[in-house]
Formats: structure tokens, C-alpha cells, sequence
């Protein structure tokens, strides 16, 4: 088959438009594709899917009131602003915004627990104690809150870091 | 080291060896940095910007490990130098947009790149030849290490590293591995592969990062998702990846050989005659013809030909490279006319 567009290159790439309740099917080689994905991107861009993430609990009209009102005190942002450009403005956003980023944050990742490096200067194995009575504090909240979901998260990971630690123990390795 | 230095000097990663570099071009690892409290780049006021650019220049001076490194300030190059670091894979499109107060750290190796208010406060990135995640890994987490002793970055125990994006949050990693399929592209599979690399939480992206895209059968996978795992387990994730489609385009390799043998030995001939004879070429042309030659050299089919020379061709060949080896602004018929000259130099007869 051949591209819709270009007539000239095979249709490698199928896309289904739907503009005014009226479905059209479009089979494009790959430049007209990426032609056709940039104009896109202009009407639906990355700022707007992640505002729409960010939108999709559905708050009640009081807190959507609130929501609107929080402004990051350090720079200024307002969760609006944050919607609209799909970028925070400071590190401190992530405090002030902190309720509604969770489950932003566990929609694009899948997580809400970092569970890489950090960049304090901490011995790796006293790193690794710290990061499991964390764990536990948190796998406590997540249960008094019943959010089960988090927790059961959490709880893997503590038991992951708990394996990781008795292999550590019985063959010392330095880590990088 | 000038930037003109660059222009007789081949990138480390364009080397053609490492493990696997007969279908992997380059692995890569960036990440990405904030300092804690200063609004990131896009919230920034020019002040604020211009505070976080020396700040980060002046702690990368103190790190002893990038001694040997030279800072670039964008405001200082033109359009066809930024368009040169953006070729060779040194910084990215959005950093040569807007030059206020940015500036690319870089070493002679063009191992190492550091981008100074791009998307993020830091964007850094470590470049290897062939599939080697671990090795760059291994480097940028020792820099990384250096620059965390000089600077405070926004980090949060349960969220990790802070970014301008969400996306971005947690480890701030991208691993990203450059690869040559033109086997599952000829064979018609690829689909089929890029669907499932993406329903697996990966994207796929063209020779130039973000909003490129896949030309001459190279395709750049990376992984999404940066919160959750550990770097060491990011990485591994890739790496089995990447290892399943290596494997599937070596199959798609064989079976053209016991199957289409002549289809592919034409395919590849003609694009190595075409390349060795032409006098008007265009990059988009060249990309697609290189990879055909390419895969002859992987499958012994064009002999005399080192995978290095290619590699290197796939970069010289593009437009600010053509204008720095001229030393002169040339419109595009020009180039085209300069670009079928120097293929045909670097091509045994």
C-alpha cells in the first residue's frame, strides 16, 4: 500500500482521524507521517496531555476553587500555570503542588517511590537502612489512609531492598 | 579547544566498535539536574538564568575529572555552530533555540556533554560506541557524584531528583540506545517491533532525539519511565530490550540472505554505487544510501570499507558540517554539490 499523502513511499504508518463525529483512515509512509504528527503536536501538544493527566481526578467544586488558588510561594506558579506550559517553575512546586503531582506522577510512572541514587554523601549501606525505615513509615501512612494500592507498592519495594540487603551481606561488593 | 577543533576530530561514539556495533551505533545516558529553590529554566528571569549559568560553570571548573573540558556559551556561537554541536549529537535542538545565558560544556573526546539551562538547570549526557549503557553509566554517575559535592541539587527522598517535567522526575534518567534495523525496516517487521517497544513503556525516536524522525532505518530507544526503579534496573531493562530486537534483526538479516539474497545484494550495490558516483546528493538521500552500504560492510558484502569511515560520513555529510569543512555559508544546491564531492573522497574507488 501506498502513502495517502505522497503517493510514492509505502504506508507504513495507519492513523485513524476523528474530526466532527466523521472517522477517516489515513495510511502514510513515515516522513508524511512525522509531517502530519508536527501539525498535530501544534494542536495537541505535550503541555495539554499532561495538563489532561493532571485534570483527570476529578475534583469537587471546592476543591477545584483551592486548586486554582494554590501559587507556589517560592516562584510563583499557580497549578493553572502548570496545566497550561506542562512544566513546574521550581524544585519547590513539588511541595507546594504535592497532593495533586502523586497521582500525576504515578499515572506517567507507574510509581511514586524514587528508588535510585541520591545525591548525599551517605554511606551506600546506611543509605539503604535509611531508605527502608522510610519505606516503612510510608507503607504505615498509605495503610492509615487505605490507599492499598501505594502501599502494596511500597511493601514490594521494601521487600526488593530487603533481598538486595541480605545479598550484600553474604557477598560484600562495592558499588558505584 | 575551539570549536573548529571539533571539525577534524572524529566523536568517540562514532567509532564503529564496542559490543554489538554492527547494529548498535551508540548508547547514551543523560540526566537531568535542578538546583534546589532557583525557578528552572523556562520560569527563570534573565538574572536568575544568568546566576545559574556561572553557578553551574563555576562548580564544573572546580571538579578536578573535567579538567580537560571547554565551555561553550551559546550566545557566543552562530546559527551554523550551534547547528554543528546539534549534528553531532552534543546538544539538542530546543538548547540552540533561545541562547540567552545557556551554554554546552564539552570534552575532546565528545564523550561528555553538559547542557546548562535546556529544559533543566543540567542536562548531561555520556556517549559510548556500540551497546555499552553500563560503561556510559558508570561515567556520568561519577561526574554526576563530582558536581553533587559543588552544587545542591532538588532532590526529595520519596520523589527523587526534581525536574522542570514530571515526566523526568525521580532518577532523572534517560538511557537511549542508536540502532541500525534496516533489516526489520526491508522485511516489514518493524512495525510489528515498534509497537511493541512502546507497549512496554519505551519510546522510539528518530537520529536526533525528541520530535525526529527515523531515517535510513536508525531508530534511538529509550526508556519512559524515570520514577520506580533504580538506574541499575532501568538499565538492565533496556538492555534486554535492546537485546531481543538485536536478536530480531539479526534473524531478519538471515532470512533475506537464504531468501532475498539477490533483492538485498542489488539494494546495497546500488547504494554504494549511487554514493561513489554521484555529483548532487541530498542528506536524506545520503542517510538512506549510507545505511544500505552500512549493512553490506556488516554482511561482507562491500569489502575494503571500515564501519568507522560510514559512521563518520553519516555526520560530516549533514548541512553546518559541509559549511564549517568549506568555511563558508553554502545554499543548498551547494551543499548537495559538496556533499556528493566529499562521499566520493571518502569512498574506495
Amino acid at each position: 500500500m501506498l502513502c495517502d499523502i505522497c503517493g510514492k513511499n509505502p504506508a507504513t504508518v495507519h492513523l485513524t482521524e476523528i474530526i466532527d463525529d466523521q472517522m477517516n483512515e489515513l495510511h502514510l509512509c513515515e516522513q508524511c507521517a512525522h509531517q502530519k504528527s508536527l501539525q498535530m503536536e501544534q494542536q495537541f501538544g505535550l503541555s495539554d496531555l499532561l495538563g489532561g493527566l493532571a485534570e483527570f481526578e476529578k475534583p469537587t467544586t471546592k476543591e477545584k476553587e483551592t486548586t486554582v488558588a494554590v501559587k507556589c510561594a517560592n516562584c510563583g506558579l499557580t497549578y493553572v500555570d502548570f496545566k497550561k506550559i506542562g512544566r513546574l517553575g521550581c524544585s519547590e512546586c513539588y511541595n507546594t503542588f504535592k497532593r495533586y503531582l502523586g497521582p500525576l506522577l504515578k499515572k506517567v510512572h507507574g510509581s511514586i517511590i524514587h528508588f535510585g541514587k541520591s545525591p548525599f554523601k551517605v554511606a551506600r549501606v546506611s543509605d539503604k537502612k535509611t531508605d527502608l525505615q522510610a519505606l516503612r513509615n510510608q507503607l504505615q501512612k498509605a495503610i492509615e489512609t487505605e490507599e492499598f494500592e501505594d502501599a502494596a507498592e511500597i511493601r514490594d519495594k521494601i521487600k526488593e531492598l530487603e533481598k538486595k540487603e541480605s545479598q550484600n551481606d553474604t557477598e560484600p561488593k562495592e558499588k558505584g | 579547544m575551539k570549536l573548529n577543533d571539533l571539525i577534524s576530530h572524529s566523536s568517540e561514539w562514532l567509532k564503529g566498535s564496542g559490543p554489538n556495533s554492527d547494529i548498535v551505533i551508540s548508547s547514551r545516558i543523560r540526566l537531568a539536574r535542578n538546583l534546589e529553590k532557583i525557578p528552572f529554566p523556562h520560569w527563570a528571569n534573565k538574572n536568575q538564568n544568568e546566576q545559574v549559568l556561572n553557578t553551574i560553570t563555576g562548580a564544573a571548573g572546580k571538579v578536578d575529572y573535567l579538567k580537560g573540558t571547554t565551555t561553550f556559551k551559546l550566545a557566543d556561537l552562530d546559527r551554523v555552530d550551534k547547528q554543528f554541536l546539534i549534528e553531532r549529537h552534543l546538544m539538542s535542538y530546543e538548547h540552540g533555540q533561545r541562547a540567552d545565558n545557556k551554554a554546552v560544556i564539552i570534552d575532546d573526546e565528545e564523550i561528555l556533554s553538559i547542557m546548562v539551562n535546556e529544559e533543566d538547570h543540567i542536562r548531561m549526557q555520556v556517549m559510548q560506541s556500540g551497546f555499552n549503557l553500563f560503561e556510559a553509566w558508570n561515567i556520568i554517575n561519577r561526574i554526576d557524584d563530582y558536581l553533587a559535592k559543588e552544587l545542591n541539587f532538588a532532590f526529595l527522598a520519596d520523589w527523587g531528583y526534581l525536574t522542570a517535567c514530571p515526566t523526568n522526575t525521580g532518577t532523572g534518567m534517560r538511557g537511549s540506545v542508536m540502532l541500525h534495523l534496516p533489516a526489520l525496516v526491508m522485511t516489514t517487521q518493524i512495525n510489528r517491533v515498534l509497537a511493541a517497544i512502546s507497549k512496554l513503556s519505551f519510546t522510539t525516536r528518530g537520529l536526533y532525539g525528541e520530535g525526529t524522525q527515523a531515517t535510513g532505518n536508525f531508530f534511538q530507544v529509550s526508556n519512559q519511565v524515570s520514577l520506580g526503579h533504580s538506574e541499575d534496573d532501568i538499565i538492565e531493562n533496556i538492555n534486554g530490550l535492546i537485546r531481543q530486537i538485536i536478536e530480531q534483526e539479526n534473524q531478519a538479516r538471515e532470512t533475506m540472505l537464504s531468501r532475498d539474497r539477490a533483492v538485498l545484494e542489488d539494494r546495497i550495490n546500488r547504494g554504494f554505487g549511487i554514493l561513489k558516483s554521484a555529483h548532487i546528493i541530498t542528506s536524506q538521500e545520503t542517510i538512506e544510501l549510507l545505511s544500505m552500504v552500512r549493512l553490506g560492510c556488516d554482511m561482507g558484502m562491500i569489502k575494503g570499507l571500515d564501519r568507522r569511515t560510514i559512521n563518520e560520513l553519516f555526520i560530516t555529510t549533514q548541512p553546518a558540517h559541509l559549511q564549517k569543512l568549506e568555511n563558508k555559508t553554502l545554499a543548498s544546491l551547494e551543499r548537495d554539490v559538496k556533499r556528493a564531492e566529499l562521499i566520493r573522497n571518502k569512498l574506495p574507488k
